[in-house]
């Protein structure tokens, strides 16, 4: 039984996880129809920018909840930059043209983004240091989740209701909704869609970034090449729950994680990979519009 | 981006540039501020800071911003220009189809086959006469094209983005790597083998994945790629992530090409005494694998399927309503696509004769992809050229190896927003409707549709077919 509540947390953690970063896939394509193949390296480049805040803070003798928050916040802040420029480099210029064009672009990112991060650090996995400080209430039940846990949960909770307000009660989160919907129309009602798209971009990446943070203090090490196979995953994620879903990307996020930790567990670990990409592969052939995503008529 | 009155005041428009790219640059430094001057040292576990880097990153953004600026406007003006005149119903002759380059010209002319014949003598010669060192690249970069030249079928002319394409040169490699440690099958009854399993598996992947397009067939694939990989990693057949090696070169009926033969080649063509001439050999088999495959894409290209895969990939749906079966042109393209793969991939284990999973990692999808991206989609010179470029000009740059891929990354994106039919765009045939109505527009071809040449493989001159 333990091993199965082990097992069970490890999956909620890693679901949470993948829910952050799904969560901008699926805004992204909701509204712009693109699969933002940068996405994952935002999440890597949150990763590596918290790492080296966590070092300069922590000599400037800054520890406990405001280093973690503070690390937090830069991270974000940072992630949403480049998240913000990759907007507008490799895929404003290509509205409108065909649909492979952006789609190379992003993957093109992706690869400068990777190779960036990788001259410009380290090729080498790099140790995160462990930003989570003691919580003492958590002394009993410590055996079944840990502070590392209990934080990632927090944060994704935080996160998620964070996203709902913002998309329900802002006028941005209307102007979004109104532009997934229908982008012409949302024109003509006066939505600037150069902003709402821009927004999109920033949302998702504060959100991958701190997915990058809380993977950093739970994995303990980076490298630059950790933005690729999350970013399958968390895309992978979004897809099983419905790619434009919100609360489908949070739903597939927790699937995923639990069948890979399950896999890992009672199957075998090397598999676990190929568990995540064979269900990615299942559902696309067999309910392409994933749980929550309403399938779509293609009209000429 | 187009600003109507700076034209009218050059001096305050240069100054805006200016501005404009000291912005981009300042925010760029900003937003590699931190990853670019924090260096952790992971040893004694301390930070350590320098700015060196950033004034060379600051000079070289404020001069690629105002590139960038000045490219972004001239694209947007000849949109503009272009969609005006046709609207205005001006005559056609204005709107100018692409320029003929020198490709077009030489090989439209009556001196294709005396170019070709050169060419392909010197490519025959090559071997003979150049260090070994010369002969493995070659014959990489001929593996490249053959791969990109199978690619292209599918992500050029059909328009399906596969992402896992190596998983097919990775079944070619390991087909011939297995049946050689196993059975001590030879390379030449490998090779059809190789194309066999990979068009199967290309098919194997093909049926499930028709109904999907666009990105949700680039996702499809990617994965089929990485589990390709995972699996070849952790099955004990294929020897886990150790690989296989002594994988035996290509054999000529049993010769054995390093004793005397070489003897003879070296003392009468002058051969380089250190070439191993297995190496030759292997560079004359994926030669002519590759005119082969020029041969094979050229006449696909201008045939009924061609043409379909063609019409799939402009349009889907209008494409089944005029009767193709979409289902039979994707999974031709598919599986086609893999048999190249399979061939070169049986070629590159018996030229490298050592094999792992790492080599077939999806990085070398995206190489094989940049290759037809930065060439032209759907372009055969194109990705010849592409091949060349990516693979021949970094083996003679050996210094900036390192900045590789981040240079293949930074140039699809560029080729997407300037140049997305890449180096040589390819050929094909534009059809304008009539314009200015019933009459047709003075001077031009009176009424019905003009047909005009734009970039004809052959070079062939298309008559117009105006009804007069």
């Amino acid at each position: 039984m333990n091993f199965f509540l082990d097992l069970f947390m490890s999956g909620l953690t890693k679901g949470s996880i993948y829910a952050l970063i799904a969560l901008g896939y699926t805004m992204v394509y909701g509204i712009i129809a693109l699969i933002n193949f940068a996405h994952g390296e935002i999440y890597m480049i949150g990763a590596f920018t918290a790492l080296l805040a966590s070092m300069v803070l922590g000599s400037l003798g800054l520890s406990g909840w405001g280093l973690l928050l503070s690390v937090a916040a830069i991270a974000a802040v940072y992630s949403a930059m480049y998240g913000w420029t990759v907007e507008r480099v490799a895929y404003k210029p290509l509205r409108g043209s065909s649909r492979l064009a952006p789609l190379i672009s992003a993957i093109g990112m992706s690869i400068f983004l990777q190779n960036y991060v990788q001259l410009a650090q380290s090729p080498n996995f790099l140790v995160f240091p462990d930003l989570v400080p003691q919580i003492d209430f958590l002394a009993p039940v410590a055996r079944y989740i840990s502070r590392t846990q209990l934080v990632i949960l927090l944060f994704t909770v935080f996160s998620m209701v964070g996203l709902t307000v913002f998309i329900k009660f802002t006028k941005m989160g209307m102007a979004m909704r109104a532009v997934a919907q229908d982008q012409t129309m949302a024109r003509l009602a006066g939505v600037n869609i150069d902003k709402v798209i821009s927004a999109t971009f920033v949302i998702g990446s504060i959100l991958a970034a701190l997915g990058g943070v809380l993977i950093g203090c739970s994995m303990r090490q980076i490298s630059f090449y950790i933005g690729f196979i999350a970013g399958m995953k968390a895309f992978t994620a979004a897809v099983l729950g419905g790619i434009g879903s919100i609360p489908g990307a949070v739903v597939g996020a927790l699937i995923l994680g639990f069948a890979e930790s399950f896999a890992a567990g009672y199957v075998s670990s090397s598999y676990k990979d190929v568990v995540a990409f064979i269900i990615l592969i299942i559902i696309l052939i067999f309910r392409p519009e994933g749980i929550m995503g309403q399938a779509q008529t293609q009209k000429v | 981006m187009t600003n109507p009155s700076s034209s009218q005041k050059p001096g305050r428009a240069i100054l805006a540039e200016i501005k404009a790219g000291l912005l981009a640059s300042l925010w760029i430094c900003l937003l590699a501020f931190p990853l670019m001057t924090l260096e952790i040292n992971p040893s004694s576990h301390t930070i350590s800071f320098s700015a060196s880097r950033l004034p060379f990153l600051a000079g070289a953004t404020f001069v690629l911003a105002i590139l960038w600026r000045f490219f972004l406007r001239r694209r947007a003006f000849q949109g503009v220009s272009k969609a005006v005149l046709k609207s205005e119903g001006l005559p056609e002759g204005l709107i100018k189809g692409p320029k003929p380059t020198w490709l077009t010209v030489v090989m439209g002319s009556r001196f294709r086959y005396p170019v070709l014949a050169i060419l392909l003598g010197f490519m025959a010669l090559l071997p003979f006469v150049s260090p070994p060192y010369l002969v493995n690249v070659m014959v990489k970069a001929l593996i490249y094209v053959s791969l990109g030249l199978g690619l292209n079928v599918v992500v050029g002319v059909s328009g399906l983005l596969n992402l896992g394409y190596v998983a097919f040169y990775a079944m070619g490699a390991y087909t011939y790597a297995l049946l050689g440690q196993y059975l001590g099958l030879g390379f030449w009854v490998c090779l059809p083998l190789g194309a066999l399993v990979a068009t199967l598996m290309g098919l194997l992947l093909g049926f499930p994945v028709i109904r999907l397009s666009g990105d949700y067939l680039a996702i499809v694939t990617l994965s089929f790629g990485e589990i390709t990989r995972l699996v070849l990693t952790n099955l004990d057949i294929t020897r886990g992530p150790r690989g296989i090696s002594n994988i035996r070169p290509a054999g000529f009926f049993g010769l054995d090409l390093n004793g005397p033969i070489k003897d003879f080649l070296v003392a009468n063509l002058g051969v380089d005494k250190d070439m191993d001439i297995n190496k030759i050999l292997t560079y004359f088999i994926i030669l002519g694998l590759v005119i082969l495959t020029i041969i094979c894409v050229f006449r696909l290209e201008n045939s009924r399927l061609g043409r379909a895969w063609l019409a799939m990939r402009e349009d889907e749906v209008a494409c089944q309503a005029m009767g193709i079966n979409k289902t039979r042109a994707k999974l031709t393209a598919f599986a086609l696509g893999s048999t190249w793969a399979g061939l070169a991939g049986v070629v590159f284990a018996s030229h490298l004769s050592f094999i792992n999973p790492t080599i077939f990692s999806f990085m070398e999808s995206i190489m094989i992809l940049s290759i037809v991206v930065l060439g032209g989609m759907g372009s055969i010179p194109g990705v010849i050229l592409g091949a060349l470029v990516l693979i021949v000009l970094p083996e003679q740059l050996r210094a900036f190896s390192q900045y590789r891929m981040l240079i293949f990354g930074a140039l699809m994106v560029l080729m997407m927003v300037f140049r997305p039919g890449g180096l040589i765009q390819s050929a094909r045939e534009v059809y304008l409707h009539k314009l200015g109505g019933q009459d047709g527009p003075q001077g031009g071809p009176a009424g019905g549709a003009a047909r005009i040449e734009a970039l004809n493989g052959a070079g062939r001159p298309v008559e117009g077919d105006g009804r007069g």
